[in-house]
């Protein structure tokens, strides 16, 4: 097998007095889907948070690709290729779908101390093929986020990731208040990561939605890695008992 | 087609549009056609740069997602700084510089309490407002300063560039800040950040948006324009007093409001606030042109906040319920 593409060693972390994580210890392979599944409070999301650079890590180690690195906020993660997308926060609703693919990694046609003029023409046009790219369709990149659906938000989400080139796409409950049929399409989207050679991590407390798409299961509890098995070797079951 | 008309009614700054244009038709033909003569004209543009150039500030602040209470006091204690040393005997650029860097300081002080104490920005700027006019009453000594006319160059701020003594250099001023300002906004990759932060902080920090230091600038910006606007005002009456703006902020958010901008942040646009400030102007105009009584003045504003607000939100779901789906 080759190297793994994030390792996670003996992370702990307190939030005044809560020990949210217990030393876990985690490779990501490249290319796989992961599903991290865990009751409210498990650590989940710390863990995420972690590793997106929202929150540092009180102790512990994380390895991307062989180098140890330090995440100390978003920027950095995104420098690696780590890319997360959470259910509500990774959109602006009253921003158009242009102007959210960019935030923070605009295009600019000139700049003078790091403020710089918008090249809305490449915004656009490269909005419209990301989105295309992950099989959306969108009439226009000058619609709010505001006004599309849940499920669409998720695929523009997942195209902005695609387009800056993430080798790590940390989705975070995505399917969250989705619809069936909207929940299909995210589910269809992460399935097509792998396609892709992204490598993907799936947060969610619905096992339907985890085993539907992913090919190994971490479960967690109160802050520690419980369970870790093949998709193909667990079972729903199993995993609930775990959590 | 139908598509434009959803864009247009989801544009803030529509009802404070439509609000000026009626209110010009109204008030020109109340007054027997005085409103839009040069001699009335003269008049309303002598003073909108200065309540405009505060409501662009505090505009680009609440589209931020923050609030400065303090730009009444600001308005004052910049033209006071910079008179009183004037007085002492500086030359009148460095004293002008060093009017502005106060007003430089107080806007980072603002944001740095606010940002790093995360506190609402209505009361470190409410405590700052008091602060700042404190401030301005002290640097004077109690006695306004005299500055003779011609001591300093007041021309090339509030001086006439025509023949016909309409338009102040003042107008330039304020039309070239409000456009570099609305660009700032519209077509730079900070205001993109801007509008992230007041429009989803959390989403703006999760794309790694230094969303404190946006706000910071934002509050520098909105001072130094509050400064400016007040030392054109003392060069314009050629008088420097420690009372100068007040209730100016509450004009400027009146005027940011009724321009569109939403108190919760990422709504709005500078035009909105100019349209504000032009529609506050006019109506104190207009009203002592069509013979109300002057007292009245408050009410209107008032009035005038509460209906553009409504009526922007109505506009709004209009456009909002227009049937044009997104999909293909």
């Amino acid at each position: 097998m080759s190297k793994p593409i994030i390792q996670v060693k003996n992370l702990h972390k307190w939030y005044s007095g809560v020990h949210a994580l217990k030393g876990v210890t985690l490779d990501v392979q490249r290319g796989e889907a992961l599903g991290l599944v865990g009751d409210n409070g498990a650590g989940k999301s710390t863990l995420i948070n972690i590793l997106s650079g929202l929150h540092q890590q009180d102790e512990g180690e994380i390895i991307v690709e062989g180098q140890p690195v330090q995440i100390s906020n978003p920027k950095d993660a995104m420098a690696l290729g780590i890319e997360t997308i959470y259910q509500y926060n990774s959109m602006v609703p009253i921003m158009t779908i242009a102007r959210n693919m960019f935030i923070g990694r605009e295009p600019v046609k000139f700049s003078i101390g790091g403020i710089g003029w918008l090249d809305e023409a490449k915004m656009r046009e490269e909005s419209v093929q990301a989105i295309a790219d992950v099989d959306l369709h969108l009439r226009s990149p000058d619609a709010l986020v505001g006004e599309l659906s849940g499920g669409q938000r998720q695929g523009v989400a997942i195209a902005r990731a695609m387009h800056f080139k993430s080798k790590v796409m940390i989705l975070d409950e995505p399917t969250n208040h989705l619809s069936v049929k909207e929940t299909a399409k995210v589910i269809g989207f992460v399935q097509g990561l792998k396609e892709q050679g992204v490598t993907a991590i799936f947060i969610s407390h619905n096992l339907h939605h985890v085993f539907a798409c992913c090919d190994r299961i971490v479960a967690m509890a109160l802050g520690e890695v419980v369970l870790d098995k093949r998709a193909n070797e667990t079972s729903i079951e199993e995993v609930s008992e775990k959590l | 087609m139908r598509r434009l008309v959803k864009l247009a009614l989801q544009k803030p700054e529509l009802a404070g549009a439509l609000l000026l244009l009626t209110l010009v038709i109204v008030f020109q033909i109340r007054s027997d056609g005085v409103f839009l003569s040069v001699n009335n004209l003269r008049g309303i543009l002598g003073l909108l740069p200065e309540t405009a150039l505060v409501a662009v500030g505090v505009t680009l602040l609440m589209i931020s997602g923050e609030f400065d209470l303090s730009v009444g006091s600001v308005f004052a204690l910049m033209p006071m700084t910079m008179a009183v040393l004037v007085v002492g005997g500086w030359p009148f650029w460095a004293a002008m510089a060093v009017g502005l860097g106060v007003c430089i300081v107080i806007g980072f002080v603002n944001g740095i309490i606010t940002i790093r104490y995360d506190i609402p920005s209505f009361i470190t700027t409410l405590g700052m407002m008091f602060m700042a006019r404190s401030l301005t009453v002290v640097v004077s000594g109690g006695f306004p300063p005299r500055i003779r006319p011609g001591e300093i160059p007041s021309r090339l701020f509030v001086g006439f560039i025509d023949d016909g003594n309409l338009i102040r250099a003042s107008v330039l001023w304020f039309l070239g800040i409000a456009i570099i300002i609305g660009l700032l906004l519209g077509k730079t990759n900070f205001g993109n950040w801007v509008r992230a932060t007041g429009g989803f902080l959390p989403a703006a920090k999760a794309m790694g948006i230094p969303t404190g230091r946006v706000k910071v600038v934002c509050f520098m910006i909105s001072s130094v324009l509050a400064g400016f606007a007040g030392m054109i005002q003392s060069m314009r009456l050629n008088s420097f007093l420690p009372s100068t703006g007040e209730g100016m902020e509450l004009q400027a958010v009146a005027a940011a409001v009724i321009g569109g901008t939403s108190l919760m942040g990422g709504v709005g646009s500078i035009l909105g606030g100019v349209i504000g400030a032009t529609l506050i102007r006019l109506i104190d105009n207009g009203m002592v042109l069509s013979q109300i009584d002057a007292n009245w003045f408050r009410f209107a504003i008032g009035a005038l906040t509460i209906f553009a607000v409504v009526g922007n939100a109505w506009l709004r779901k209009k456009g909002r319920a227009m049937k044009v789906s997104v999909d293909k």
